[in-house]
């Protein structure tokens, strides 16, 4: 699909291509619907695999009206949601000023980053069970686990943020007579803003991964927990139902902060 | 008791030779004048077992509005020199002095345009202007005056509420301009500041320079390696020879008028002009052959 921000320069000719790429994908999904019903109607595939869309859909229907396990469908969403939400302004909180700071300070860099470049490529899951010791097995650990997973790609989006602003605009700044946190507050921060909003698409992502993870262990909510507890009774309708419905949200988030970027940095290239 | 008393007394005593040296460094050649004095400004760094000297005891007096060009081939040290006056770049000797006071680090008396027009490029036109007075804790509404009236200088009105990126490379110059000259600077630093623009541009920009010099008359101090350039805006042209930095040449411009609509194109056309031309490329050619 083409990018729909993308600065045309035959714009007539360019909306009618957009338009044509649309159609495209459009049809790919549909034909792609097409062949599930089609594999599902003739028992292509067993239905425990492969329920039907048809199925699926009263399942869906079923949680939306009807909830599950005692809890609306919009209550599930909302306590996953809540939990990657205090997350990442957790992340957003610690993550982004540490990391400018590490960016402009060589010194603070040295210090931080061998533990950074050490626990990012680990899996979350690898320490999830050392976090519910340490945490407890309520919300908290949860909450922990999803911060750690977004904490290093926010973390390096910001260092790489810091490092790459031009040297001049600093310094035409302070001859300006930008000195010391005005320079933070006033030019860096706005610097490292469109990079940062692409660090938090990258950490979004990350935590929303991990949500699966952190809602299988003592978890009585949540929209990961459904289809983990969905797969206990071999209800496989429900797992695609609530499957389809994380994967709406993940791309309505990432449409909204790609929204965002444009919003905040027409200038920039993405 | 003692103690105290000998603490105080060594921290007098070091009080009164800091200040004895401040009154006697200025010198017979800088005075206690208003401008901006630099005094045997040097800079060597060590490379290997080498020894880099790139400037060697700079010493220029700078009247409070004047138009000085500075022209020397690239690797003179003459951005380096510009850096050291701007407080980007300390010194290994000498001084610079605003009004007899010490300049060593960035402040909004000392104004600079860069090659690239450098604009914060999340602000207006208009917010790029005011973001010194905001700095200097001015409020909103005079901001406002204060930058449309240089918004207005440069003759950017119907553009104000832009954003840097909607400019052409002109107009972001002279954006650029406005947002140094609007902090009030005594000295506007500017680094080759049309090198990047197209020929046309580069004259209408050079015609536009002056006409806010005359407006302004503050201390323009301009870097550039194109001859004409200089010829057609400093009072005053100096030249610069590398290896190391040295100042060979500080001339009044003899073709310097001083009136409201100087035409380049018949100055251009002078004898006199192409004269003095021919001598300052050949200067800086010479300076070439020499080095190396």
């Amino acid at each position: 699909m083409p990018h729909p921000n993308a600065q045309p320069a035959e714009p007539v000719r360019t909306d009618l291509r957009n338009g044509l790429y649309l159609i495209v994908s459009a049809v790919s999904v549909g034909l792609a619907l097409l062949i599930w019903w089609m594999a599902s109607r003739n028992e292509w595939v067993n239905p425990l695999f492969l329920p039907s869309p048809p199925d699926v859909w009263s399942a869906f229907m079923t949680i939306a009206t009807e909830g599950y396990k005692g809890t609306s469908l919009l209550a599930h969403i909302g306590a996953s949601m809540q939990r990657i939400a205090v997350a990442l302004i957790l992340v957003l909180l610690t993550a982004v000023p540490l990391g400018i700071l590490c960016g402009r300070i060589r010194l603070l860099r040295a210090i931080f980053d061998p533990f950074i470049e050490f626990y990012r490529p680990l899996p979350p899951l690898a320490y999830y069970s050392l976090l519910v010791l340490w945490f407890g097995i309520e919300d908290t650990s949860k909450i922990v686990l999803l911060y750690l997973g977004g904490f290093a790609p926010m973390f390096i989006a910001a260092v790489y943020s810091a490092r790459r602003i031009p040297p001049d605009r600093i310094q035409g700044a302070r001859s300006l007579g930008a000195s010391r946190w005005r320079l933070y507050l006033y030019v860096i921060l706005p610097s490292c803003l469109p990079d940062l909003l692409t660090g938090l698409r990258t950490a979004v992502g990350v935590t929303y991964a991990t949500l699966v993870a952190a809602e299988m262990i003592a978890a009585v909510s949540g929209i990961g927990w459904m289809v983990l507890d969905a797969s206990k009774y071999l209800r496989s309708d429900i797992i695609y139902a609530a499957i389809i419905i994380m994967g709406i949200i993940a791309i309505l988030i990432d449409a909204g902060i790609r929204n965002l970027i444009q919003r905040v940095s027409p200038w920039a290239e993405h | 008791m003692t103690a105290t008393s000998l603490s105080t007394t060594t921290r007098d005593e070091h009080g009164a030779r800091q200040n004895e040296h401040a009154s006697s460094c200025p010198g017979p050649d800088t005075g206690s004048a208003a401008g901006i004095q630099l005094t045997d400004i040097s800079l060597s760094y060590r490379q290997g077992s080498q020894a880099v000297h790139v400037l060697d005891r700079i010493g220029l007096s700078l009247a409070p509005d004047e138009f000085v060009c500075l022209l020397g081939p690239s690797g003179c040290g003459k951005s380096t020199l510009l850096s050291i006056i701007a407080g980007y770049v300390q010194p290994s000797g000498g001084s610079v002095r605003i009004d007899g006071k010490h300049h060593t680090k960035p402040t909004p008396q000392v104004g600079v345009v860069f090659q690239h027009a450098n604009l914060f490029p999340w602000l207006s036109v208009a917010g790029n202007v005011e973001f010194g007075l905001r700095m200097a804790g001015i409020g909103r509404k005079e901001r406002r005056r204060i930058a449309s009236f240089y918004i207005g200088l440069v003759g950017l009105e119907a553009s104000a509420a832009r954003l840097p990126h909607q400019l052409s490379g002109g107009m972001k110059q002279r954006a650029a301009l406005a947002r140094t000259l609007a902090t009030e600077p005594r000295i506007v630093l500017m680094d080759e500041p049309f090198s990047a623009l197209d020929a046309l541009t580069r004259e209408s920009m050079q015609l536009h320079v002056r006409r806010i010099w005359q407006q302004t008359r503050r201390c323009f101090f301009l870097i550039t390696h194109d001859v004409d350039e200089a010829l057609l805006l400093g009072r005053r042209i100096i030249v610069m020879h590398p290896n190391p930095g040295t100042i060979v040449q500080d001339i009044r411009n003899p073709l310097f008028q001083d009136t409201d609509a100087p035409s380049f194109s018949i100055l251009r056309a002078s004898k006199d002009f192409a004269d003095l031309r021919q001598h300052l490329v050949s200067m800086i050619a010479g300076s070439g052959s020499n080095s190396r």
